[in-house]
Parts: C-alpha cells; sequence; structure tokens
C-alpha cells in the first residue's frame, strides 16, 4: 500500500519524489520527532513556562499521530481537552505558583541520576517486549474507526453508559474539589489554629495572621458598636 | 513505519519513560504533575495502537481513551489545586521544601 487513506484524494504521487518514502511515513517521523522533542524539552527543560508550552507542541503532535492511527474523534477530544482546557490550567497554575525569589537554579533533584537510570531501564524494558511479542489480534494494516461506531458503543453497551455516569460523577467530584483546595481563607478562627505556628510557617515580608486575626476582631466588634448606636437612634 | 503497530508503541514507550524520568527528577510539584500528563498521553498512544490494529477492539480503544482523557482532566484539577493551596502555606513550589510531615 503506497499511500494511506489520508492522502488518497490529494492527488499527490504515491511517495515522496527524491526519498522514495510514503507520505505518511515521513509524516509520522515529523510528527514523532516534533512529539519526543518536546517532551523531552518539557522535563529538562529549566524555564517552566517554557516547559508548559512544551507541552502544549508535545499534545499537538500526539493530536496528529491520533489521526494518522486513524482514530478521528480522539484527535479532536486530545485538541480540545488536553490543548485547550489541561495545558491552559496548567499555565494558569504556573503563573499562580512562581516565584522570583526561589532557587529556581537547581531543576532536578540530587538524585536525578537513579531517576534516570530508572526511566531508561523502564524504556528499554518495554520496546524490548513490546518488539518480541507477537500480537495475536494485530493485522497487518492499520484501521480507520468511524466516529458513528465509537457513539454506537458508548450510548448502547451497557458498560460504557455506566462508565460515562462515573466519569460525569468524577467530573463533578473534581470541580468542588478544586474549588474546595483552592478557595482562599479569608478570615482564620483565632480560637482554632495556633497563630503562632502559622506565624512561622510564613515568609517575612507577609502580614502575619495575628495581625489579620486581630483586623478580623476588630471589624465585628466596630460594626456591633455600629448597630447598637443605630438601634439607640 | 507509520503501518506497523511496533512503531507506535515504541514512541509511547519511550514517551512514558521520558514521563517516568520527569515524574522522578524534576523538583518543581507543577513539573511532575506535567510529567504524569506525559505518561497519561503514552497510556492513549498505546490504546489507541492497539486499537488501530486490531478489528476486534477498534470502538474500545477510543473509548478508553476517551475516558482517560476525562480522568486526567479531573487529575490534573485536583493536583494543581493541591499545589496551589500548599503554596499559599509554604511560598515554594518545589517538592522537597515540602519537609513538614516528616519532622
Amino acid at each position: 500500500m503506497a499511500h494511506g487513506p489520508l492522502f488518497a484524494d490529494l492527488g499527490l504521487p504515491p511517495t515522496i519524489p527524491l526519498l522514495d518514502w510514503p507520505w505518511d511515513d515521513a509524516l509520522f517521523l515529523i510528527l514523532a520527532g516534533i512529539l519526543l522533542a518536546a517532551a523531552l524539552f518539557v522535563v529538562i527543560g529549566r524555564n517552566i513556562v517554557r516547559s508548559g508550552l512544551a507541552m502544549m507542541a508535545c499534545f499537538g503532535a500526539l493530536a496528529g499521530i491520533y489521526a494518522l492511527a486513524g482514530a478521528v474523534i480522539v484527535a479532536a477530544t486530545q485538541v480540545l481537552v488536553y490543548i485547550g482546557a489541561i495545558s491552559i490550567l496548567i499555565l494558569f497554575a504556573i503563573m499562580l505558583t512562581q516565584t522570583k525569589a526561589g532557587p529556581s537554579n537547581l531543576v532536578f533533584h540530587r538524585q536525578a541520576w537513579a531517576g534516570a537510570l530508572a526511566a531508561i531501564g523502564l524504556g528499554l524494558l518495554l520496546i524490548v517486549s513490546m518488539i518480541n511479542t507477537q500480537w495475536p489480534l494485530a493485522v497487518a494494516d492499520r484501521l480507520v474507526s468511524s466516529t458513528t461506531s465509537v457513539a454506537m458503543l458508548l450510548f448502547d453497551d451497557a458498560l460504557y453508559v455506566f462508565a460515562l455516569q462515573i466519569v460525569a460523577v468524577l467530573l463533578t467530584a473534581a470541580v468542588i474539589g478544586g474549588v474546595f483546595l483552592a478557595k482562599r481563607e479569608h478570615t482564620p478562627d483565632p480560637g482554632d489554629r495556633d497563630i503562632v505556628t502559622l506565624d512561622r510557617l510564613r515568609a517575612p515580608g507577609e502580614p502575619s495572621a495575628a495581625s489579620a486575626a486581630s483586623a478580623a476582631s476588630a471589624s465585628p466588634t466596630s460594626a456591633s458598636s455600629s448597630t447598637t448606636a443605630a438601634e439607640q437612634a | 513505519m507509520s503501518h506497523s503497530l511496533d512503531a507506535y508503541l515504541v514512541l509511547s514507550a519511550l514517551l512514558f519513560s521520558i514521563g517516568t524520568f520527569g515524574f522522578l527528577a524534576r523538583r518543581n510539584a507543577i513539573a511532575m504533575l506535567m510529567s504524569i500528563e506525559l505518561m497519561l498521553n503514552a497510556v492513549n498512544l498505546a490504546a489507541i495502537a492497539f486499537g488501530a490494529f486490531t478489528p476486534s477492539l477498534q470502538g474500545h480503544a477510543a473509548l478508553i481513551a476517551l475516558l482517560v482523557m476525562a480522568v486526567a482532566a479531573a487529575e490534573a484539577t485536583v493536583g494543581l489545586a493541591i499545589v496551589i493551596a500548599i503554596y499559599r502555606n509554604r511560598r515554594t513550589p518545589l517538592v522537597d521544601e515540602y519537609s513538614q510531615m516528616r519532622e
């Protein structure tokens, strides 16, 4: 098969003219190169904002590979969910947690070489075992899965309908949990917490919890005095 | 090359090991979360590759990938909220500074 279904109706010659490669092999190589280079930059990049942008490039290349493998609906969802939502979420979290004063010159742990060894060993193990396995059900050439069959499977199969409901509950719980965790506590109750411990945890330039608590305790008394004054009037 | 299952699987293994290295070696908590996203994407790529080359798995692989994406979105939301909550207390995103529970 000289050229895949993606290139059948473009009127191109069956292979790249000078290199004698099929077009989709060249596209696969380019996308895989972009994917691996961007992933490496995500992992070893010094500036974390650039790492986040490289992660978006990585997701885009992966969407191209999904489309090349025939999973069109997954490619579209990858663009929508990963590039559109998760990357933006991560970029906002980067912007919220960046410190200029922090020691950012040391990107890796001191035990990073052990992590590198573990990752290389894991990768070699996976690659060797995958290449040496004869997948019994695999066919010789790839198939294009239609979106209609995916939708029929999703809404007909009772197992996937159940999984859809579970995912809905999970996403609701994640939204509620995310809002609860990231919510800023405005008035810490001074009776419940040890203010001295809280002050020790804070950076020196920041207003202490004791002054905030005293301000918070001062404002209700002034409010109550104003209400009593209003009642007397 | 793009017509063989092994090429997709090798690409997925490489992506997974890159993500593993990032998760083990980076100090920044958000970089660790990004590495987890890379690993989840590698798993998705393997599922899509098996679905593309196995006729009995065709729609199932796409559905599994979509479910993994939804779970990854939930995980990213909660993980980043936890990082922001810790950052508000400790004023640093570096995980080796989070030594309060060790003492």
